[in-house]
């Protein structure tokens, strides 16, 4: 690192230009694509050493992505990568506007039928259990462990036998995200139940508070980061679950029903379109739970710096 | 033992705190402990008394034990004339930590009301003691912020305004101004004493700083370890009004003197 | 966690009663709430299979006693829910009934009866797709740490990838592979790679940077150039995130291979065996291939679990 930054500041450069000369050489198409992404690149550099504001924490990375994704449609068109195997973003988003009705009522299935009922259910579950034993410290000891193995496990492979169970429907895949979610809310709500301190505990003894009144004013507040670290985490479990459920059998509506047809008829376009769906899903379901984290929980360390 | 104090102050109908040959007794992994042995103490209402020694020497413990925070395994103790637990439960005394410990997520107005809510004072009640207490400390004015918007020192008062927003008579402080500077300490050390003296309440406060020890109380405890015990009470003859400077009067120099000569008697400068 | 005493200094039987009441007080709450889940299960297995014994018997016209349903309902072909013994009979009989090769034809080949087989088909990829995966994660973080353009545009799409289900996907990009030409091992481990990759990232990224601002001051009046402090500051302090993030990542990766495994009707391996299990009504196959699975999962965290305590106790990190 040291002798990289003792190098004159026009190397990176020129050491691009030379890369970028020898793409053209051995094909145009290479080369073309080269400049674009070392052309980019080295703008993302510059933005980076020299802006500082937010502004720029905002278009650097927008300006990756979208060069990522300038360099696929480049690829795609010049190398003419058949759209069996990688339709170009252009594509997909014609796709995806011509087709978002059946894209909404996907959604609508997996996302707000499926995922969102077993989240709410599960992790409403997970929230209970964990003040249930939080009086019990035998019980506590015997199921964090438990917990903690049972959330390492791949539960998304109980879809099968709970689509047999509850059948086709978005029951089955609620059922899958429950049990998705479950184990990991638990053992975050627990530890957050344990995180007050000693001192804190006994100032409510010294006020002779009873057990509601510590517990609501004291260690329910203080579990909140550790609640809020576990729903985040289940967000994206839940998605995982409702869609992968859906391979196992649903009625002819659902996100994972698409994917596994669409490939079957291989137009990736459809598939790519509701993988995006998903990816925009996944982020804005993830961006509310943060969001409401933030006002919350703003007394935390880890809300105020930065 | 309870001598009487050069102040006009009427003679004590009984004991706040009397505790009898105290003795407390750890099980720890290596074996038993012995925190606090034979331990006989008398406050009296309106003391302020000091507990100083080293780590181990049970200062804290004997402070936790008056407020039912730890449990004496010999001896007895009474406070108010009730067992430590029931003064306890009915709201005797206020503690003061080490730390402050206000809850990030009130303000410092709410987390002064933190004891009047669970004690079931009503609304009006809370937001004017909350409003008494803070001007009593010098916070007016910072009810509305949050703990972490205030330097150590104020959030130790605020801590202070909480544990007086009730109205015990008794005051239990263990090390409250230790993790503090020692200019911030004498500030406070001089708002304490004024405080003390505006409220008349009973204040039992555990340090091991010497001056402070010396400069705030009417009586101190030396106490030494292994085991914890008392060593030497030492009645302060020193006057009521106590500006800072007393520090260097020879009068103050003679019991700081006695206090560590406590201290070295009870192995306290030893390995 | 519990607040159980350290080492016991004393000698003989009181450091030994001490020592037992130790693992006694962890093992022994454990142990009671994998009795309760054994029994509900057993429960519920009762319960959910009775409907079909019942059924059979009205049919046939006959009555049977309570005791006569409890057996039977333990003893079904394509139960509902399994009961326990059920399940470890069928793992017992697929790993340790069944050779992992047999002779086919003069030679010889892997046994697909064998649920070693099948597990080896999963754990092959999940292994090879989590080494390529964490070292290139490990490799990634290095240079956003230290390189500002890279850390502004790769840390936001890495931490966004997170709240994407990646595995959803991973059975498409199966498909989209096998038709041009790359079959069996290699798509399964781009999946584990790329699943293990983003915790990885994450994770180091963290751990590189955790050093405060004490410890790198400390360095830098000794005049240490960047990769000094790499070495011996940034690396050192990053390795408990390292674990941390690798036991996510493999347990990522062990999924991913499973699921990529679903929709491309794959003949081998652990996800194939859950999905002929579901198309056949085989409820028992598909239990046993879960707990397999399971057991896959918790073997390879153990490992790593057992690395990190081992390089944690050398580098003196251990608490």
């Amino acid at each position: 690192m040291k002798s990289l930054s003792a190098m004159p500041s026009w190397t990176m450069p020129a050491l691009g230009a030379a890369l970028v000369a020898l793409g053209f050489v051995a094909d145009p198409r290479l080369g073309a694509i080269l400049a674009v992404w070392l052309g980019a690149w080295g703008l993302n550099a510059v933005m980076a050493s020299r802006g500082r504001g937010a502004g720029v924490r905002f278009l650097v990375p927008l300006l990756f992505g979208a060069t990522l994704l300038g360099l696929w449609e480049m690829a795609v068109r010049l190398y003419e990568i058949s759209p069996i195997i990688l339709p170009a973003p252009s594509v997909i988003a014609a796709t995806f506007a011509e087709n978002t009705p059946t894209l909404w009522a996907d959604f609508r299935q997996t996302i707000l039928k499926g995922a969102l009922s077993g989240y709410v259910i599960g992790c409403g579950a997970a929230f209970l259990t964990a003040v249930a034993i939080d009086r019990s410290p035998f019980l506590q000891r015997g199921l964090l462990p438990v917990g903690n193995f049972i959330a390492a496990l791949p539960i998304v492979g109980t879809a099968p036998i709970l689509v047999m169970w509850f059948g086709f429907g978005w029951q089955s895949k609620a059922a899958v995200v429950i049990a998705m979610v479950f184990f990991p809310m638990l053992v975050n709500c627990v530890q957050g139940m344990k995180a007050s301190e000693a001192m804190q505990r006994d100032l409510m003894h010294t006020y002779a508070a009873n057990y509601w009144q510590s517990f609501l004013k004291l260690r329910l507040p203080t579990a909140m980061p550790f609640i809020f670290n576990g729903l985040k985490i289940c967000t994206t479990l839940a998605l995982i679950g409702a869609i992968v459920a859906e391979f196992f059998g649903s009625p002819v509506v659902g996100m994972g029903f698409r994917i596994k047809i669409e490939v079957g008829r291989l137009s990736m376009d459809m598939v790519w379109a509701s993988i995006t769906v998903a990816a925009m899903a996944g982020t804005a379901f993830y961006g509310l739970v943060a969001v409401v984290e933030r006002r919350l929980t703003f007394w935390h360390p880890s809300q105020r710096t930065g | 033992m309870a001598a009487q104090t050069p102040t006009s102050k009427p003679a004590p109908v009984s004991p706040v705190i009397e505790a009898r040959g105290l003795d407390l007794t750890f099980q720890t992994a290596d074996g038993p402990v012995q925190a606090l042995r034979d331990v006989n103490l008398t406050i009296d209402k309106g003391d302020f008394v000091s507990f100083i020694g080293p780590s181990g020497c049970g200062k804290t413990t004997l402070l936790r034990v008056i407020a039912a925070l730890e449990h004496p395994t010999g001896g007895s103790i009474t406070v108010n004339g009730m067992t430590p637990d029931a003064a306890r439960r009915s709201r005797a005394y206020g503690y003061v930590f080490q730390a402050a410990g206000l809850y990030p997520w009130r303000t410092i107005e709410k987390n002064v009301k933190l004891p009047l809510e669970i004690m079931g004072f009503d609304r009006a009640e809370q937001e004017n003691r909350a409003k008494d207490v803070l001007q009593l400390v010098d916070l007016e004015g910072f009810g509305k912020k949050f703990p972490w918007q205030l330097s150590g020192g104020m959030q130790q008062r605020a801590s202070i305004a909480r544990a007086l927003a009730f109205d015990a008579d008794l005051l239990l402080m263990d090390e409250p101004f230790g993790a503090l500077d020692e200019i911030v300490r004498d500030h406070l050390n001089e708002q304490l004493l004024a405080l003390w003296k505006r409220t008349e309440k009973t204040i039992g406060f555990v340090t091991h700083s010497i001056p402070e020890a010396v400069y705030l109380s009417t009586r101190i405890v030396v106490m030494s370890p292994r085991p914890g015990r008392i060593t030497d009470v030492i009645e302060s003859d020193l006057p009521a009004e106590r500006p800072l400077d007393i520090r260097d009067t020879p009068e103050f120099l003679a019991i700081a003197h006695r206090v560590r000569e406590g201290l070295r008697a009870g192995h306290a400068y030893e390995d | 966690m519990s607040a159980t005493a350290d080492t016991a200094a004393g000698g003989g039987i009181g450091a030994l009663g001490r020592g037992l009441g130790r693992v006694s007080g962890a093992v022994l709450p454990v142990l009671t709430v994998v009795a309760c889940i054994v029994v509900l299960w057993y429960v519920a297995a009762i319960g959910m299979n009775r409907a079909w014994t019942l059924d059979a018997a009205q049919r046939q016209g006959v009555e049977l006693t309570a005791g006569e349903i409890i057996a039977d309902a333990m003893r079904q072909d394509r139960p509902v829910l399994p009961a326990p013994h059920q399940v470890a009979a069928e793992l017992w009989n697929t790993t340790m009934g069944e050779p992992i090769l047999r002779e086919r034809r003069g030679e010889y080949r892997p046994n697909p009866r064998s649920l070693f087989f099948h597990a080896w088909q999963t754990l092959a990829p999940t292994l090879m797709g989590f080494v390529i995966g964490g070292l290139a994660g490990i490799l990634l973080a290095v240079g956003i740490v230290h390189n500002r353009a890279m850390d502004l545009s790769v840390m936001p799409w890495a931490i966004a990838s997170q709240t994407i289900p990646i595995l959803a996907i991973a059975p498409m990009i199966i498909v989209v592979l096998n038709s041009i030409g790359l079959e069996g091992l290699i798509p399964k481990s781009l999946i584990s790679a790329y699943l293990s990759f983003f915790p990885v990232v994450v994770g180091m990224v963290k751990g590189l940077r955790s050093p405060g601002a004490m410890d790198l001051d400390l360095l830098r009046t000794y005049s240490a150039s960047g990769a000094e402090t790499f070495w011996k500051l940034r690396l050192p302090a990053s390795v408990p995130f390292l674990f941390a993030s690798l036991k996510v990542g493999i347990a990522a990766a062990l999924v991913g291979t499973i699921v990529a495994e679903l929709p491309t009707g794959a003949r081998f391996g652990l996800g194939a065996r859950l999905l002929t299990g579901s198309y056949y009504g085989q409820t028992i196959q598909i239990w046993s291939a879960l707990f397999m699975a399971a057991i896959c999962a918790a073997a390879l965290v153990a490992t790593l679990s057992f690395v990190e305590r081992v390089t944690l106790r050398r580098m003196g990190l251990d608490r």
